[in-house]
Order: structure tokens, then sequence, then C-alpha cells
């Protein structure tokens, strides 16, 4: 029994790092960026090897409005390639860790025309299978408004205030209830309420001996 | 009787079913090969992009969103009202729910097309996600107008 266990479990281990040796790649989703100023684009991987010394970053531009993609940072054997051709010449600079997993690289002063998908794709020989992650770079002249900010101010103040207009009318239905209740016991006195009192006394008990019938 | 209570209820879903229609799918604006608003612009050439973050294009999707919510709440407030109702009684509360509703999409509608060219570029028309919107309207306010004029029987 127990040798049969510990030859499944070898048989397990041996089998589930196969299956689950792709690499993981992280970038953001989108970011925003002022015109003039600099933005740093973060690409991590997980993986289930070490980081092996052949460990390769690589950064692809692709504007919006375009299909093809221009090849704009390349890392590998220990040494950064940056772009010195093409829309970032200048621009561009590598400040990423490669032995913590990190190939993150910093645009400096945006443009524009930046406005792009970018794409990370890393390889960790040998888990290279994976696939790249893409961060969306939205470049603006001025701070603009988030997406759904006011969507949602919009419609949190319209039930609010649909809310708040049932609350309301349920609050009034209660207070004007209760006003006249107030009224006539004022009316008729001290003696109409010690009346009531004791005739609700003995009222409570009586009731469960009616259900029970 | 039956078959005005089917109509009515045939009426209200067909509102609301547009209304759905018009929300969700993303085709107010048309061009040769792009299709835009109110969540994403997509085109042949480029994918999908999520829409200009303008402040009135929020505004349209914030009021045909509540003009969803409101439509729904009067469909479940005119099955709570058939069942609790008097006989005679008016179903005011679903007729209002339903005009807010229709009102919303009007308002929706109206500011799209009045700021739209700010951000659609010349030579695009109109989708059919627009007309519907346009459409869903008239059949909310006739809708909630007969609810308001409506007595319950039996």
């Amino acid at each position: 029994m127990l040798t049969f266990l510990a030859l499944t479990s070898v048989v397990l281990l041996g089998i589930v790092p196969e299956q689950s040796q792709a690499i993981a790649i992280y970038t953001g989703w989108e970011r925003h960026a002022l015109v003039g100023s600099d933005i740093r684009l973060s690409c991590s991987f997980f993986s289930w090897r070490w980081t092996s010394e052949d460990v390769t970053f690589s950064w692809t531009y692709r504007p919006d409005g375009s299909r093809d993609s221009i090849s704009i940072f390349h890392y590998t054997g220990g040494a950064a390639y940056v772009d010195n051709k093409g829309p970032f010449r200048d621009r561009l600079e590598f400040v990423g860790n490669p032995g913590r997993r990190d190939g993150s690289i910093l645009l400096k002063n945006l443009e524009l025309n930046d406005n792009g998908t970018f794409t990370c794709d890393a390889k960790n020989p040998p888990d290279i299978v994976g696939r790249p992650s893409s961060v969306r770079l939205l470049v603006f002249e001025k701070v603009p408004i988030q997406a759904g900010v006011i969507t949602g101010a919009i419609i949190g103040v319209v039930l609010g205030l649909l809310v708040l207009i049932v609350v309301i009318y349920y609050l009034m239905r209660f207070l004007v209830a209760r006003r006249v209740f107030s009224l006539s016991v004022s009316k008729h006195g001290k003696k109409k309420k010690e009346g009531s009192q004791q005739r609700q006394g003995p009222v409570p008990p009586a009731d469960p001996s009616k259900i029970k019938v | 009787m039956l078959l005005l209570l089917l109509g009515i209820i045939f009426l209200h879903l067909a509102a609301l079913v547009l209304l759905f229609v018009s929300t969700i799918v993303s085709v107010w604006t048309t061009g040769e090969s792009t299709t835009s608003d109110l969540w994403t612009n997509c085109s042949t050439a480029s994918g999908c992009n999520p829409a200009s973050t303008g402040e009135w294009i929020q505004s349209v999707q914030a009021v045909m969103i509540l003009s969803i919510i409101f439509s729904c709440l009067s469909l479940f407030l005119f099955f709570c009202q058939l069942f609790t109702l008097q006989k005679g009684g008016r179903f005011f509360l679903t007729g209002t729910f339903q005009i807010l509703a229709s009102l919303f999409v009007m308002s929706g509608a109206i500011i799209y097309t009045v700021m739209s060219p700010e951000w659609v570029p010349e030579g695009n028309s109109f989708g059919y996600s627009y007309i519907l919107a346009w459409v869903a309207f008239p059949l909310a306010l006739i809708s909630g107008l007969i609810y308001v004029i409506l007595r319950k029987r039996e």
C-alpha cells in the first residue's frame, strides 16, 4: 500500500510540472500619461523554473490604428538593446532587473503619437511557452475624466434620489399616523391613557389561547 | 381581459428588449468600416478599443442604463400591483416608472444627437442601436400611459 502511494506520488510529481510549464507574463492593462511626461511600463513573469541566465525580454509597439508592430527593445545574453532607429530612439531606457524577473522600460518625453499598444514577451529557457501580454498607452494633453466616473455618478445620484423619495414617503406616512395618535391622546387627557394601558394588560395572554382553539 | 393583459405585457417587454439591445450593442454610429459608441469603437482595421471617455458619452451611457433599470422596476411593480391593488385602482406607480424610463431614453437619444458631432468624424451615419433607442421611446411612453389610464377589474 505504502509503496503504491509512493509510486503514484512520484509519477504525479513527474507529470504535473510538465503540464504547468507555461510562463505567465504580467503587464498593466492600460496606462494614462500626459504629453511630455515619462512613464514606466512594467513587465514581469511567473515561471516554475529558476530564472535562467538566458532569460530574454522583448517589447514591441503597435501604434493606434495600425496593424504592424515594430520591435523597440530586446534583452538577451545579459545585455539590453534599446531602439536606436525607430519612434523611440533616445527616449527609451531599460529600468528592469532581469534577475528579479522584471523587464520594465521607461519611456521619456511622451508625444501624442505614442498612443498605442506595447507588448512584452518574456522567455525563461527551457520555459518558453507563454502568451505575450499587452499594455495600452494613452497620452493626453490634459488629464481627462476616467471612463465610468460620470456614468456611475449620474446613476448613483438618480437611484439615491429614488431611495430617498421612497424613504421620505414612508417616513411621512409613519409620522402622520403618529401625529394623529398623539393628538387624540393629548385631547382626551391622562384618564384615557390609563384606561388603554389597563386594557392592553390582559389582552396579550388571551391571544395564545385563541390561536390554540 | 386576459388578452388585454397579455397585450400590455407584450408591449412592455417589447420596449424593454429594445432598450436592452440599444444599450448593449455598441452600434450608435457606423462608418464604412467602423462602428462605435456606446461602449467600444470597433473597426475592421485595428480591432476594438474602448469608447472615448468624454463627459457626454458617459452621460448617455448612464441615462440608457437608468432607463433599463426603471423599465425593469416598472415591470416588477406591475406584477406586484396586479395582485395587491384594490378593484378600480389605477397602476399609477407602474405607469410613473415606465414614463420615467421613456423620458430617460428620450434624453439619452437627444444628448447623443446633439453632442455626437464633437467626437464622431464626418461621413459616419447613425447606426441601428440609435434607431432602436428612438423606437423604444414612444413604445415605453405609450406603455406607461396605458398603465396610468388602466383600471383594475375583477
